[in-house]
């Protein structure tokens, strides 16, 4: 079981946030504040300095992107501050504009869909936590989509890995989902930087910008 | 039967014994009256406009003033005058004002204001003292001399000392009455031409009724918009939020499930609810997409060509668009997606090219194939549908579409942008309602 956790939780939906605070409670994680806007959402990391926030895009007192925009604010504010969006949509512009807060570490963006996969959307929250980034493969799965003629360099193998990099798994749970050694992994992600044009550097985080680079394309 | 106008009337043989010439000098009897009366208004006003305050005002009176004019032309000119206005897209004063003080006829009425107050009432009163004035004074004269008891000065210069004389006068003034009634309608008549001229719409006859068949369109599209949104805004906060809730308490019960027949049944539910979480999510997404409000229509199409099942090769799409009125982005890209989903279904295209740019306030948007062309815009109700859709907005749909192919289906629609930024987000709070 993974450490416990301390979430500042923003959802207009009363319903989704009173069952949010539930299941997040279950595996032992404390929502230390719960709000419904966005303006109640940045007094409350003010407020708590909690370990993950949690936020809904749509929010009043628009119902437009508030959510969205209060993450982006809060990472301008306190860098590598983790932030997990969840949506309703599966949107690249979104994705790109969180991404773009920061360096794209600690961030994720989920779709909503995904909470009722319990264990994958804990283990979102504890990548984003740890700042790992995470992106939904829905979006991942429309990027490929629409880049296959430049992906065409990639082999079809080269490109299932980088779909797995782009939602943000380590190399070791790629490896285990495809069942190969991770070095073997590491290989593949080597050749798709490449491809990609992506040289070594500083060691940063060359897998973050692979995922940019394709949600900027 | 009336004569349309007072030109064909001046060749009517019993033109100066019927009520024409009367009406002429009534015409230009209050034109001479509400002329003085608007210099003197138009003085204010000036002032007031030179401490910026009036030029509302200005503009205003002016279209007061056009409506009360376009009114005294029927005294001369039984044509309708139709109101050159257009009908406001929305309620309220402000709206109201952002037309009038946007339109072409406003400005007009303001040069007709200015023009009447100036030159023209002077001529109206001159036109009408030669023409009536004069005459009516030569019949006066025997009542003058009745009046005085000696001699009257018939129009204050022949002197007439007796009665015969002063008959004379007077028939001399009926006959100059009947014959100056010419001038008289001529002038009237050029009178009622200028004020025709610049206050009525371009077009007459059918042009108002067409004008407020346009406008009661565009509200009807602008009313379906809306209705879109709604249903929208009601399925995600609705719907769709309690699916989630409802397949995360099934995720849950799954997790805490001992293995077995129960936790068997609650993963096929658990799946269930997912796939129906997919698909109402799809359904949202094709009722109105949020990245359009949001993000505006560069994002929207880009998010359109990720979605396509052909390859899009995109161009314009993505931060080059400004922000555009909600029902230019809506429609652009609704006319985008049928394209896009034509392509996929009927073309057997391997490629498709989306390209969208703003230039010299038109929006367009081409969507382009390699397919195997003969696209009909007569079958299928959803390009024509898409015309009417555009056609709303005085935009355009083209579709060339040769058998063999390529498919190019260009839509133009006249449009400015909401802000001088290109950036997605200048606009965003203004676009939804």
């Amino acid at each position: 079981m993974q450490r416990p956790l301390r979430i500042v939780l923003a959802e207009d939906s009363v319903l989704l946030r009173e069952g949010l605070i539930g299941l997040l409670a279950r595996f032992g994680h404390q929502v230390v504040a719960a709000v419904a806007d966005a303006d109640a959402l940045r007094e409350a990391v003010a407020a708590h300095d909690p370990d993950v926030v949690v936020t809904d895009v749509r929010m009043p007192p628009g119902f437009q992107d508030e959510g969205l925009r209060a993450a982006v604010a809060l990472r301008a504010e306190r860098p590598g501050l983790p932030v997990l969006v969840l949506s309703q949509y599966v949107q690249r512009s979104y994705a790109a504009d969180l991404l773009d807060a920061g360096d794209g570490t600690g961030v994720g963006y989920l779709l909503k869909d995904r909470i009722g996969q319990v264990e994958e959307f804990l283990d979102a929250l504890a990548r984003v936590t740890d700042g790992g980034t995470v992106v939904d493969p829905e979006v991942v799965r429309q990027l490929l989509r629409r880049h296959r003629d430049p992906l065409q360099a990639l082999t079809p193998r080269e490109r299932e890995v980088l779909g797995l990099v782009a939602e943000g798994h380590s190399n070791a749970a790629i490896a285990r989902r495809l069942v190969v050694t991770e070095a073997a992994v590491g290989k593949h992600i080597g050749n798709i930087l490449a491809k990609l044009h992506l040289p070594p550097a500083e060691d940063t985080h060359r897998r973050v910008l692979a995922v940019l680079a394709y949600l900027r394309a | 039967m009336e004569a349309p106008n007072p030109w064909q009337a001046l060749a009517r043989p019993r033109y100066p014994f019927g009520p024409l010439p009367w009406r002429a000098a009534g015409y230009l009897a209050s034109g001479a009256v509400g002329g003085a009366a608007a210099s003197g208004v138009l003085v204010v006003l000036l002032v007031c406009s030179l401490l910026l305050v009036g030029l509302p005002l200005l503009l205003l009176a002016g279209v007061a003033l056009g409506g009360a004019e376009r009114r005294r032309l029927r005294l001369v000119d039984r044509a309708p005058a139709a109101d050159p206005h257009r009908v406001p897209d929305a309620p309220g004063l402000a709206a109201w004002l952002r037309l009038r003080a946007g339109e072409q006829a406003t400005w007009r009425e303001l040069a007709y204001a200015l023009l009447f107050a100036t030159v023209l009432w002077p001529l109206d009163a001159l036109a009408l003292a030669v023409c009536v004035g004069l005459p009516a004074a030569l019949i006066g004269t025997p009542l003058q001399l009745a009046a005085d008891g000696e001699e009257a000065k018939a129009v204050k210069v022949y002197l007439v000392t007796s009665y015969p004389e002063a008959f004379a006068a007077a028939l001399l003034g009926v006959l100059l009455l009947l014959v100056l009634a010419y001038p008289l309608g001529a002038v009237a008549g050029a009178r009622a031409a200028l004020a025709r001229a610049l206050l009525a719409a371009r077009d007459d006859g059918p042009a108002d009724g067409i004008g407020e068949v346009i406008a009661s369109r565009a509200r009807l599209a602008a009313a379906f918009e809306a209705e879109r949104r709604r249903i929208e805004r009601d399925l995600h906060d609705g719907a769709q939020q309690r699916l989630v809730a409802l397949t995360m308490t099934l995720g849950l019960a799954r997790y805490d499930a001992p293995p077995g027949p129960l936790a068997d049944r609650l993963a096929r539910a658990h799946e269930e609810a997912g796939r129906v979480l997919t698909e109402l999510r799809e359904l949202i997404h094709g009722i109105h997409p949020q990245v359009l409000a949001d993000y505006g229509l560069g994002a929207a199409l880009a998010d359109a060509a990720d979605r396509s099942a052909v390859p899009v090769e995109t161009s314009g799409v993505d931060g080059a668009l400004p922000r555009l009125p909600a029902a230019v982005e809506s429609a652009a890209y609704f006319a985008a997606r049928e394209a896009l989903a034509n392509i996929g279904k009927h073309s057997g295209a391997t490629r498709a090219r989306l390209a969208a740019a703003h230039t010299d306030g038109v929006l367009r948007v081409d969507v382009e194939d390699d397919g195997r062309g003969g696209a009909d815009p007569g079958h299928g109700s959803g390009l024509t549908g898409l015309a009417d859709r555009l056609a709303v907005l005085d935009g355009t749909l083209t579709i060339t579409s040769p058998p063999g192919g390529p498919t190019l289906l260009r839509a133009e629609i006249p449009c400015s942008a909401l802000s001088g930024s290109s950036s997605p987000r200048t606009a965003s709070s203004s676009a939804r309602d």
